[in-house]
C-alpha cells in the first residue's frame, strides 16, 4: 500500500504540472456546474423563455418524471435531469486525459524501465495510476454536483427541487461516478500500453463517454426513464466492467513488450 | 553473486542472447563489452527481472531469476541506458520516490546522503529537467544505490557524457568497487572497462571471450617485446630467430618486435646475442596494447568468420 501512495502522489505531483491537464481538471466541473446553473437563470430572467418554457410538449416527452407539476415547471425539471446525466461524463472525460498522460508520459520520458526495476508489482503500480487518475475525476465531479445542487435549491422552486432532486441521482453521483471513473481508466490504460502518443491513447479511451451519451439521449426522446432500479443495475454493471477492465489490463501491461517495443 | 547458465533469449526467431554461461564473483567489478545491438542490455534485463530468458537459469545473489523476482529487485540496482528521471520533479523528490519503492528505511537520510555524495546537494530542489546530461546521469546513478543494493547494474554509464562528467562517474565506480559492490559493467568505453574492471567479457549475441583485460590481452597478442636499436633492425633478425622460444620476429626501421612467452626469462640471451651482432641497444620495452585493440582484433575475427 505504501508502494501505491508513492505512485499516487508522484502521479498527481507530475500531472497536475501539467497546463492542459490542470486546466482539464479545474475547468470541466466548474463549466459543468456554472452552465445549467445561468441557464436556469435566464428561463426565470429573459423575457419569452418563460412561455418556451411553458411547452405541453416538453411534459409530455418528461412523462413520469414530472406528475403532478405544472408545464413550467416540468420543463425545469426536465431540463435538470438532462444535465445531472452531463455530470456522468466528468468521470469519464478527466481520468482519461490524466492516465493517457501519466502511462504514456512514462514511455516518452522512459522513466518505466527504472520503475519496474522496483519491486513494485503490476497491481500495485496500475492499482495506483489508476486511483491517481480517478479521483480527482470523482472529486471534481462530486464538487461541481454540489454547487449545481446548492444553485438549484437557491434557483428553484421548493416543487421544482423536491421533483428533481431523487435519490437515483445520489445513486449516480455517488456510486457509479467513481465506477464511471475507473471504467475510463483502466480503458485508458489498456489503449495507453499499446500507443506511444498520449492525444490517440485520450481520444481511443474516450469511446467510453459514448454510453452515457446515449443515456443522456435515451431519456431526452423519452426512450427510457432514469429511476433507481435503472441506476442501481447500471451500477452493478459497470462495476462488473470495472472488475474485468482491471483484471484485463494487468494482463496486458506487459512488462517485456512495453520495454522491447516501446521506441 | 550472479551465474548464469546457458542463458538464451530470443524476440521471434531472433536471438539476442545465445546461450550465456557467467560466473561473476562478490565485489568484482564485471565489464560487459559488445557492439551495439550484442544483446548487452538484453542481458541486463534478464538479470533484473526486468525480462524473462527463453531459456536457461539465472541466479542473482542466490535467487533464481523467474521465482525470486521480488527478492532480486530489493537487493540490486541498476542505471538503466537513458536516465528517465521525472522531469518536472526535484531531484530530491525523484530519490525519494525511489527510496519508497525500495523500502529504503530512513527515506530522508538516504536520499540527502547519495545528494551530498554526488554533488548534487545544491541543487537538490530543482526541476530535473532543468540538469544537464551528466548531472541527470549522476543522479540516476543516486538512484540506483539508494537501497544499498549488493549487486549493481550500470548500463552505458558516461555514453553522452563530457569527460569531465565521464570522469566523475568513473571515480565513483571507483569508490563502490573500493567498498566491495559487485558491479556488471555494460560498456561501449574500452577505456573506462580496461580502468575499472576486474574481469571483461567481449559479447555479441554468445559470449566471445571471457577474461581479466591482462591475460585477454596476451591470448589475442601474445607477449610481444620491442627492441629500439641504433640501427635498421632488419639486420639483427638473424641472431635472434635462431632462438626457439621466439615465436615471431618482426622488424620495423630501428624497431625489432619479438613475441615471447616468457620475456623475463629470456630477454637477457636476446640481448646478449644482439650486442654480440653488434647491435645498440637504446632500450627494451614490452608492448602493450590497449583493450580497445583486443576488442577490435577480436571483432575483425567474428566480421572474418561471418
Amino acid at each position: 500500500m505504501d508502494k501505491m501512495i508513492t505512485i499516487i502522489r508522484k502521479e498527481w505531483a507530475e500531472v497536475f504540472k501539467n497546463k492542459l491537464i490542470f486546466s482539464t481538471v479545474l475547468f470541466l466541473p466548474l463549466i459543468l456546474a456554472i452552465m445549467p446553473l445561468g441557464m436556469l437563470f435566464a428561463f426565470g430572467s429573459i423575457d419569452g423563455m418563460s412561455a418556451e418554457m411553458n411547452d405541453p410538449e416538453i411534459m409530455a416527452l418528461a412523462g413520469e418524471m414530472c406528475a403532478g407539476l405544472n408545464a413550467m415547471d416540468c420543463s425545469y425539471v426536465y431540463t435538470l435531469n438532462m444535465f445531472v446525466l452531463m455530470f456522468m461524463i466528468l468521470p469519464v472525460a478527466i481520468p482519461v486525459t490524466i492516465a493517457a498522460y501519466s502511462i504514456v508520459g512514462e514511455k516518452t520520458t522512459r522513466s518505466l524501465e527504472p520503475l519496474l526495476a522496483t519491486p513494485i508489482t503490476t497491481a500495485e503500480l496500475l492499482g495506483a495510476k489508476i486511483i491517481a487518475a480517478a479521483v480527482p475525476a470523482v472529486i471534481g465531479t462530486w464538487i461541481a454536483f454540489g454547487l449545481f445542487l446548492i444553485g438549484v435549491k437557491i434557483m428553484a422552486t421548493p416543487a421544482v427541487f423536491g421533483e428533481f432532486f431523487k435519490v437515483h441521482w445520489l445513486l449516480a453521483i455517488f456510486f457509479v461516478s467513481p465506477l464511471l471513473a475507473i471504467l475510463s481508466t483502466c480503458i485508458a490504460v489498456i489503449v495507453s500500453s499499446r500507443v506511444t502518443d498520449p492525444r490517440v491513447a485520450e481520444q481511443l479511451s474516450a469511446v467510453v463517454i459514448l454510453p452515457v451519451i446515449m443515456l443522456v439521449i435515451g431519456q431526452s426522446v423519452g426512450l427510457i426513464l432514469i429511476d433507481r432500479r435503472i441506476m442501481l443495475w447500471l451500477g452493478l454493471a459497470v462495476l462488473a466492467l470495472d472488475a474485468l477492465l482491471l483484471w484485463l489490463a494487468i494482463r496486458l501491461f506487459q512488462r517485456e513488450t512495453i520495454l522491447t517495443r516501446w521506441k | 553473486m550472479i551465474h548464469t547458465e546457458n542463458l538464451t533469449k530470443k524476440f521471434g526467431d531472433h536471438v539476442a542472447v545465445d546461450r550465456l554461461n557467467l560466473d561473476i564473483a562478490e565485489g568484482e567489478v564485471f565489464g560487459f563489452l559488445g557492439p551495439n545491438g550484442a544483446g548487452k542490455t538484453t542481458t541486463i534485463r534478464m538479470l533484473t527481472c526486468l525480462i524473462a530468458p527463453t531459456s536457461g537459469s539465472v541466479r542473482v545473489l542466490d535467487y533464481e531469476v523467474g521465482r525470486d523476482d521480488q527478492q532480486i529487485r530489493r537487493n540490486v540496482g541498476i542505471l538503466t541506458e537513458t536516465p528517465g528521471m521525472y522531469d518536472r520533479l526535484t531531484a530530491r523528490r525523484n530519490l525519494t520516490i525511489f527510496a519508497k519503492l525500495y523500502e529504503v528505511e530512513h527515506v530522508d537520510y538516504q536520499v540527502d546522503k547519495y545528494l551530498k555524495l554526488l554533488g548534487l546537494w545544491e541543487r537538490r530542489d530543482d526541476p530535473v529537467g532543468e540538469f544537464s546530461k551528466g548531472m541527470r546521469q549522476k543522479l540516476a546513478i543516486g538512484r540506483a544505490l539508494l537501497h544499498e543494493p549488493k549487486v549493481l547494474f550500470l548500463d552505458e554509464p558516461t555514453s553522452a557524457l563530457d569527460p569531465e562528467a565521464a570522469r566523475l562517474v568513473h571515480d565513483f565506480i571507483g569508490e563502490l568497487k573500493g567498498k566491495g559492490r559487485t558491479i556488471f559493467l555494460c560498456t561501449h568505453n574500452l577505456d573506462e572497462a580496461d580502468r575499472l574492471c576486474d574481469r571483461v567479457a567481449v559479447f555479441k549475441t554468445h559470449l566471445r571471450v571471457l577474461d581479466t583485460p591482462g591475460k585477454l590481452r596476451r591470448q589475442v597478442y601474445g607477449r610481444q617485446v620491442a627492441f629500439h636499436l641504433g640501427g635498421p633492425a632488419k639486420e639483427y633478425l638473424p641472431a635472434v630467430q635462431p632462438f626457439s622460444y621466439v615465436k615471431e620476429a618482426t622488424a620495423a626501421d630501428n624497431k625489432l618486435v619479438l613475441s615471447l612467452d616468457d620475456p623475463e626469462t629470456h630477454n637477457p640471451d636476446i640481448i646478449r646475442a644482439l650486442v654480440a651482432a653488434g647491435a645498440d641497444i637504446q632500450f627494451v620495452g614490452e608492448l602493450r596494447y590497449s583493450l580497445e585493440d583486443v576488442y577490435l582484433q577480436l571483432m575483425k575475427e567474428d566480421t572474418t568468420k561471418a
